[in-house]
């Protein structure tokens, strides 16, 4: 059998490459944004959350009219000679985009479970705020870290309906695994498409083998210190 | 973190603040030097804020907070140095440690910027002073309540910060533990150069640990003084509850030694003169004497009265009894005094039948202006 395996690369390339971004982004924001409270910040919350409620082809119809070339990104970018759309860079994005809200919600919820009194006492011993959210934040919130790296991972392996739209299905470049296996249905080729769906589920199941593993370790890891995670400092006046 | 603090004579912390919310205002001003301020208050009085807003922890404040000369705060100049940069160390009710961090680790945590060799000889001295060498490897979660809190103490203490702020240090250890970290406190207190506060609703601990008191209620600075000055003679009825005593009758001026209890139905003799037309007179529960002198020959003018057993209750050395003076009741609600004796004292009282007898010694009595 003579199988084009392109689709199978450029969905790992893709998913990890998204995974990688919003490993740094959603990481980088849920710290910033943890204990603070403003409409601003919620506003903020509800744009990045947004992809996860609106149907994935809203999306990628919202991507497309930002960096189309009519687009106002999409101009910016023209003028600086490249073009987004139906690029390899457009999958990056639209998986980026759609797996962000899982990475930046479970972090945050993460950190919110930390002893804000454990900052408060890095402050006092001369900590910066780089240096309590590497130092501190980071480590103690590792567990949950990577319970969203393996989510946003999965999400962006599964981007469909977003990619499609914002890159297109050109085989070779933008042809993810989820794309080959709509158009191999959809050209009546059962057989190609029960094979990419039986590759995903081993991908997939994967994933969730090794979350499981690292959580057992994870626990094992906190069980030495577990008395000082669970929150316990009161800040109440008085 | 580089450079040490300097330590003279002259230290001192000199805070005047205000914060108010809906429902809520602290107004809090005093000054701190060598000795070790307690600061006493109800839960919900400001305490724990007053240390917050020193170590930099409190937003939408107003005044000024100035450590060793050094402005930390200022709200009309707009000057408001972060908390890294206070030289304040505050040590948690819950410790605060760092649970993926060993007790090397965490103590050596606020010496990130000393070079190696300094680093560990400043950490293991400070482990050494607070009993800690060989548990360098081990992580918070392994160790006792007492040995995390020494672990708190001595990461706070080895950057030699210029004021240190304890909340609470001893609340959530048990009774055993509690007393023994406090003797290694009250060591290392002593030690200490700097401005030492400590928050704590155990009077006991504050008398025991503090030179000079501030009281707190409600936001607002009710009393401030010598240790001694405060609890032999508050200035007014929350400072006299604060620091233990337990009864109060509501008071008038018949003349300046004179003064008619209103709650308890009587006139007392004060040796203390009372120096408002109302107030209140109050006596601690271990000064009242009860005896089991016969009814008739009460001396009125020596503060004796006949009393009535209300309820009891027995500890395994000391019991607390409640008594009502002039006549009997079937309400134990309805109470004069409370009294507490040794429990042979009270095994003696019982083989008496009532009414006993009780002396309100003039000396013992707290007068309070209102």
């Amino acid at each position: 059998m003579n199988m084009d395996l392109s689709p199978l690369w450029i969905s790992l390339k893709t998913a990890l490459s998204a995974t990688a971004v919003t490993f740094v982004l959603g990481v980088l924001a849920a710290g910033w944004r943890s204990g603070r409270s403003s409409r601003l910040w919620e506003l903020f919350d509800g744009l990045v959350l947004l992809p996860l409620v609106l149907p994935p082809t809203v999306v990628g119809f919202v991507l497309l009219s930002l960096f189309g070339r009519t687009g106002p990104l999409g101009q910016i970018l023209w003028r600086a000679g490249t073009i987004l759309v139906f690029s390899w860079s457009a999958t990056v994005i639209a998986a980026t985009v759609v797996a962000f809200p899982l990475m930046y919600l479970t972090a945050r919820g993460a950190f919110e479970q930390i002893d804000p009194g454990l900052f408060d006492a890095a402050r006092t011993l001369g900590a910066t705020e780089w240096e309590i959210l590497v130092g501190v934040a980071i480590p103690l919130a590792w567990p949950g870290i990577l319970a969203g790296v393996a989510l946003a991972f999965a999400r962006a392996m599964g981007e469909f309906g977003a990619t499609l739209m914002f890159a297109g299905n050109i085989p070779g470049r933008t042809e993810t695994m989820p794309v080959a296996i709509y158009f191999a249905i959809a050209a009546g080729d059962t057989r190609q498409a029960l094979l990419w769906s039986g590759i995903v589920l081993v991908i997939s199941l994967g994933v969730l083998a090794a979350m499981d593993g690292w959580t057992r370790y994870q626990r094992r890891y906190l069980a030495r210190g577990t008395r000082g995670v669970v929150r316990g400092g009161s800040v109440a006046r008085g | 973190m580089g450079r040490e603090a300097s330590f003279g004579g002259e230290v001192s912390l000199e805070v005047e603040i205000e914060k108010s919310f809906p429902g809520f205002t602290l107004q809090v001003a005093f000054r701190a030097g060598n000795a070790p301020v307690g600061i006493l208050g109800a839960s919900g009085a400001g305490k724990s804020m007053t240390l917050r807003a020193i170590a930099g922890f409190e937003p939408h404040l107003r005044g000024r907070i100035v450590l060793d000369g050094r402005v930390l705060f200022d709200s009309a100049a707009g000057i408001h140095v972060p908390s890294r940069a206070r030289k304040v160390g505050l040590v948690f009710q819950h410790y605060a440690l760092f649970p993926h961090l060993t007790v090397l680790q965490n103590i050596s945590f606020g010496l990130r910027r000393l070079e190696p060799a300094e680093r560990a000889r400043r950490v293991a001295e400070q482990m050494a002073a607070l009993h800690l060498s060989g548990l360098e490897n081990q992580y918070p979660g392994m160790l006792s309540g007492g040995q995390q809190q020494r672990v708190a103490l001595a990461r706070c203490l080895v950057p030699k910060p210029a004021a240190l702020l304890l909340d609470e240090p001893f609340s959530a250890l048990d009774t055993h533990l509690r007393s023994q970290l406090e003797l290694q406190v009250h060591e290392t207190l002593n030690a200490y150069s700097g401005v030492t506060l400590l928050v704590s609703h155990n009077l006991e601990e504050i008398y025991r640990l503090c030179g000079e008191i501030i009281v707190l209620d409600n936001g607002r600075v009710v009393a401030s003084g010598p240790r001694d000055e405060i609890f032999r003679r508050p200035p007014n009825v929350v400072t006299a509850r604060l620091t233990g005593c337990k009864n109060f009758s509501r008071a008038r001026i018949i003349n300046p030694n004179l003064v008619e209890a209103l709650d308890w139905n009587c006139s007392l003799r004060c040796k203390e003169q009372m120096q408002s037309a109302i107030g209140h007179v109050g006596i601690r529960a271990h000064h009242i004497c009860v005896t089991s002198m016969p009814p008739g020959v009460h001396d009125a003018s020596r503060n004796e009265f006949p009393c009535w057993l209300v309820a009891a209750t027995e500890g395994p050395f000391r019991v607390t009894a409640y008594l009502r003076m002039h006549s009997s009741t079937a309400d134990s609600s309805d109470y004069h005094l409370q009294v507490e004796m040794p429990l042979e004292r009270w095994t003696e009282l019982q083989s008496h039948s009532l009414p006993w007898s009780v002396r309100l010694d003039p000396e013992c009595l707290i007068v309070l202006p209102d």
